[in-house]
């Protein structure tokens, strides 16, 4: 299974792809005509004003968004290559694939090992994962979000007790065993204080070529700091979609230049 | 410039009267607690003894204990609760988690609503003719703890429901986006953090189901029995009942019997209600979100 998912997304150059992507909340259409193609192993950032469906369109891939039963979706979303939308395809395998990361980290009330073996124990069809294999999983994912030094003596201590910054470091943690092929990242860093920004931000920066990232941010200096790629939206629309570096220094629209400089948002 | 003005000191009197007033009309609702307390222990304290709690009655009721009655409402209540328990729980679990927002969805919530306001001599007659008539379970243990488990119900659901509700939305959020089923995540998730409440609100529920008289009185619970229940088949003396009988049916009753009978019945409830509390608070300090 693992093998034939590396096949194919050795082949495709794209994580996400995007056509004709519209969405409507009841009668109010937040997406217009979303194309998009989100290159794989980099970090894509999404920015734009408040209500400019950034978010929209991050929930709209792991099709979480329908949860809300007033919404309606039409279009095409690929991820790695396959049509999420498609009828036969099973939700929770969608969930497994594109992990997801909130703007409020989000631990479940025990402890740190179990939030951590959580997501592989639900997968592991019956068979109980023996535990020395569970703490190679649990050190793995934690050294791999550079919280192990911090927090291997205390393993089975409640993972709510955490810090802010340790908290969104685990929501990461527990989403790798699963070993999920896109990260979605939801303002992943704006309920922390600097120290913490800059933390979970090295560790997202550490985490690219793994794994395909898109992350929605209202910092316009995060998205210039931490993304290669990133998207401009506005009023529901893709505006602009250009390496980083590129559209802070020579934008090509008269909105992107707006809005990069302050002028509304 | 900063001096009280007539019209401050207007002001302030009114605020003083009413506080005082809120502090009287709480007073007064403690009252009756106190009052009822007092004169059961002043009046019936001295009846109460390991023989009252564990002999039978003698003498036509006028004397010896109350053990029948005593054992027969630990049994209504049990069998009750084994029913209500779990149909109210599973209820609750559906229409927090499950349950999507329809029609049939507000009618059921309207149907536990009402079903909470019916009066509790409509569900004894609603049990005479269900369980007694209907199912052919005749007056017996059974069909008394059923028609309880009914009145019961909506509460069970209620509160099950509002604790399940409480869950923080994140958690179950979290659950999903690991691609947890609406299973995994109650089961490992919701249901851990949403018990305390539940058993809080059954404990309640328990200390209010001791009390019931009427939905009893015609369904199984019997004026006096010479022995105790057998089975779920057999009648039953009730505590409820049985207070209710000494202090209106019986002549030559001494005046404590029926004072030792209710400190007895409202000690079993006080002592539920102060576990209950006990329990939650423990739980709530361990607790950490």
């Amino acid at each position: 299974m693992n093998t034939t998912a590396e096949n194919v997304s050795s082949q495709i150059d794209y994580a996400i792809h995007t056509d004709a992507l519209n969405l409507w909340y009841g009668t109010f259409q937040a997406l217009f005509d979303v194309n998009l193609d989100i290159k794989q192993g980099i970090i894509t950032s999404l920015i734009g004003p408040s209500g400019c469906g950034k978010s929209t369109f991050l929930r709209s891939v792991n099709r979480i968004n329908e949860r809300l039963g007033y919404v309606r979706t039409e279009g095409l979303i690929e991820v790695m290559g396959q049509n999420v939308y498609n009828e036969n395809v099973e939700l929770i395998q969608v969930r497994k694939q594109i992990g997801m990361v909130f703007q409020r980290p989000n631990p479940l009330p025990i402890s740190i090992r179990d939030n951590i073996i959580f997501g592989h124990k639900l997968h592991s069809e019956g068979r109980k994962p023996s535990i020395s294999e569970q703490d190679d999983i649990i050190e793995a994912a934690l050294r791999k979000v550079l919280l192990w030094d911090q927090v291997k003596d205390r393993l089975n201590s409640k993972a709510t007790e955490l810090s802010l910054e340790e908290q969104q470091k685990l929501c990461i943690a527990r989403l790798l065993p699963v070993k999920p092929s896109v990260l979605l990242m939801d303002e992943p860093c704006s309920a922390l204080d600097p120290k913490g920004t800059e933390a979970v931000e090295e560790l997202i920066w550490d985490l690219r070529g793994e794994y395909t990232i898109l992350i929605v941010t209202h910092n316009m200096a995060q998205a210039r700091r931490a993304s290669e790629e990133c998207i401009f939206m506005l009023m529901g629309k893709v505006i602009e979609h250009t390496a980083t570096e590129a559209m802070f220094v020579t934008p090509e629209h008269k909105e992107t230049a707006d809005y990069i400089e302050g002028r509304y948002g | 410039m900063f001096e009280i003005s007539e019209l401050n000191k207007r002001n302030q009197k009114t605020q003083k009267l009413f506080q005082i007033l809120f502090l009287m009309m709480t007073l007064m609702l403690i009252a009756p607690v106190v009052i009822i307390l007092g004169t059961l222990i002043y009046k019936g304290g001295a009846i109460i003894s390991v023989d009252f709690l564990f002999t039978a009655p003698t003498d036509g009721m006028t004397a010896g204990g109350i053990f029948p009655a005593l054992f027969g409402t630990v049994w209504l209540v049990a069998v009750a609760l084994l029913v209500s328990v779990p149909v109210g729980v599973a209820a609750a679990i559906y229409l927090s988690e499950y349950a999507p927002d329809n029609w049939l969805t507000r009618i059921i919530n309207l149907a536990i609503i009402n079903l909470a306001g019916v009066p509790s001599i409509v569900h004894a007659l609603f049990g005479v003719g269900a369980f007694v008539i209907f199912f052919k379970f005749g007056t017996s243990i059974l069909a008394a703890s059923l028609t309880l488990a009914i009145m019961t119900l909506p509460v069970v659901i209620v509160a099950s429901k509002e604790s399940l509700q409480a869950v923080p939305k994140a958690f179950r959020e979290a659950c999903w986006n690991m691609g947890a089923t609406r299973w995994q995540t109650i089961r490992r998730v919701v249901l851990p953090n949403a018990v305390s409440g539940i058993l809080t609100g059954v404990i309640l529920e328990v200390s209010r189901t001791t009390g019931e008289t009427a939905p009893i009185m015609f369904t199984g619970a019997a004026f006096f029995l010479p022995f105790l229940p057998q089975s779920v088949f057999d009648q039953t003396m009730a505590l409820s009942l049985h207070l209710f009988v000494v202090s209106t049916q019986v002549p030559g009753v001494p005046d404590e019997l029926p004072y030792g009978v209710a400190l007895v019945l409202i000690g079993m409830v006080l002592l539920m209600n102060s576990v209950s509390i006990a329990f939650r608070m423990y739980l709530r300090g361990q607790k950490k979100w």
